[in-house]
């Protein structure tokens, strides 16, 4: 059994003809993955008793002769932003450092009902802000693929740990790009699905309005079976949606011929180097099974990045306002009064893009600039969002690059903020008009980095963005 | 100059931060170039444009809505878990107001 290559499938056939129990399989996880975490810091720490008692659970479902679950004894890794009971969550920040959650996500609950066993939590920039997993307030992650390398972010971690090995599966979350770039970056799946699909309670908020919780995983169909288990209407989450969750694996084999692909001509301009060669092949390729390729407009494109960060720095200085050293945060030493112990508790907690991003919410939110700056975002949100709707009159999906470079050396963007922020022109656009889309790896550049193609559908089409992924994959093995 | 480093100061501790002699200069400059960006939104035409709060689709009337039916709180010792500073039952905190 190759730990570091297993599929959700190849749990469930080794479980139920009793090649491994579902103890001795987390067991195995839990001691590969703390032997190979050193390399990557994929992982802040494990849960081995969380794991071994669901694995437990599962050889008794077993046993009894009950169906072990859709996740049955499958390892999975949790960014740190998602609660679990009883097991420490940090968000990456020095202000949860000891923060241990009474309850847990509505994501985790629908993983452990499935039979998931839960290895740990996975580093992450500091309450999900961040490109790179280097604002972590605990250190930064390595890239699998090259070990000087970010591995992206913010969901750093669970795409390395999926990349490494050391879990099947894992939970990030994406608000602008954060499941999707890391994706890309560590050559493994990553989806951020229709905004509303998967149930926000218990996804510590950046920014409210964009925020969604997505699988990672090595293939298209571990990704899309996982989606299976965390989607669906949750009464604790008022923006989750009703509509029904289909079968998402059922339908990933049905042939893309004639399904039309926009590639947005705003995104493609700039597009260089082995990202663009290797885009323009896997478009070849997408061609070569059937699909018809045509060129698109998203005439907002260009506002975009102003547009999202204006809306998502709003809302992250709003859900940022509850760290404040009274109820679950650390508190700083020596205040006298009330407002000191907040200012300085906060002061020294966040770093420092968490606290660029609190200011800048604040001052666009606030009297004499909101109309300038908030309202406007808003009305530009809309526009992009017309574009995308206006595409897909047009065509079924569209195809994207993820970034406009793989992963970039640690350290190299740290300084510049604004850098940063532009990296993330292609995630943000969908985030913003809360559609499904993917990253799917779709080869590496010269010097061996992964770069992922990105698939963007319409609203709860998630089956369309799956069929295509799951062709484009097949077609590449 | 889109603001001064005082305004920096001004709106952090709106957003109850205190910003250290420090940090402010790299802030300020930082700061500085992300608002300069922002300036790109007054150049899009968006007239006659709604704004888009959040990301909507047909549903029924009243479907986010559910019962007004109170269930279980978190009880207080485990409210308390994770205070920084618990007692009596209540979290504590330095006084409020200076006499």
């Amino acid at each position: 059994m190759n730990i570091a290559a297993l599929s959700i499938d190849e749990v469930r056939s080794g479980l139920l003809w009793r090649r491994f129990s579902a103890e001795e399989l987390a067991a195995e996880a839990l001691r590969f993955a703390e032997a190979e975490n050193p390399k990557t810091s994929a992982y802040l720490y494990f849960s081995p008793e969380r794991a071994m008692a669901a694995a437990r659970r599962v050889d008794e479902r077993i046993a009894r002769g009950e169906d072990p679950g859709p996740l049955g004894g499958v390892p999975v890794a949790v960014k740190d932003v998602i609660v679990t009971k009883d097991v420490r969550t940090t968000c990456g920040s020095k202000l949860l450092a000891n923060y241990i959650p009474p309850y847990d996500a509505t994501a985790i609950e629908r993983v452990e009902a499935a039979g998931g066993v839960i290895l740990g939590k996975t580093n992450c920039d500091e309450f999900a802000m961040g490109s790179s997993t280097e604002n972590s307030a605990f250190g930064p992650t390595r890239n699998p693929a090259a070990l000087d390398r970010v591995p992206g972010g913010s969901s750093g971690g669970s795409a390395a740990a999926v990349a490494q090995g050391t879990a099947v599966v894992a939970l990030g979350s994406d608000t602008g790009g954060s499941v999707r770039q890391p994706a890309s970056f560590c050559g493994v799946v990553g989806v951020t699905p229709t905004y509303g699909r998967v149930s926000r309670y218990g996804l510590t908020a950046y920014a409210s309005s964009l925020d969604h919780i997505g699988p990672l995983a090595r293939t298209v169909k571990d990704a899309a079976s996982l989606l299976h288990v965390i989607a669906g209407r949750d009464p604790r989450d008022a923006t989750s949606a009703e509509a029904p969750v289909p079968d998402y694996s059922a339908h990933l084999d049905r042939d893309v011929r004639g399904l039309k692909l926009g590639l947005p001509r705003e995104y493609l301009k700039d597009l260089q180097g082995d990202t663009a060669e290797l885009l323009a092949k896997a478009v070849e390729r997408l061609k070569s099974l059937g699909c018809e390729v045509r060129e698109i407009s998203l005439p907002a494109t260009d506002y975009a990045i102003a547009c999202y960060y204006v809306i998502a720095m709003a809302e992250a200085s709003s859900n940022l306002a509850r760290y404040d050293g009274v109820r679950y945060t650390s508190r700083a030493a020596g205040a006298e009064t009330l407002a000191d112990m907040y200012r300085r508790t906060r002061a020294e907690g966040f770093g420092a893009e968490c606290k660029r991003r609190i200011i800048l919410g604040t001052y666009v939110l606030s009297a004499g600039y909101y109309d300038a700056y908030y309202l406007k975002a808003q009305k530009v949100r809309a526009l992009i969002a017309r574009d995308f709707a206006r595409a897909f009159q047009e065509v079924n999906a569209i195809v994207a690059p993820v970034s406009p470079f793989p992963a970039f050396r640690l350290g190299e963007k740290v300084d510049d903020p604004m850098a940063m922020y532009l990296s993330d022109i292609y995630t943000i656009t969908g985030s913003l008009a809360g559609i499904p889309c993917m990253s799917v790896p779709c080869g590496s550049t010269g010097c061996g980095l992964p770069v992922g193609m990105q698939i963007l559908a319409r609203h709860f089409d998630e089956i369309t963005m799956f069929r295509i992924a799951h062709a484009f994959e097949a077609s590449r093995n | 100059m889109k603001l001064t480093e005082q305004q920096v100061r001004d709106v952090a501790g709106l957003a109850n931060l205190s910003v250290s002699d420090e940090e402010i200069g790299k802030l300020h400059a930082d700061l500085e170039g992300i608002l300069e960006y922002f300036d790109k939104l007054s150049e899009i035409d968006t007239s006659n444009v709604e704004p888009m709060t959040q990301v909507l689709y047909e549903a029924e009337e009243g479907s986010t809505l559910r019962d007004d039916r109170p269930a279980p709180p978190l009880d207080n010792r485990t409210a308390l878990a994770n205070a920084p500073q618990p007692g009596a039952g209540y979290f504590k905190v330095p006084k409020v107001i200076e006499r």
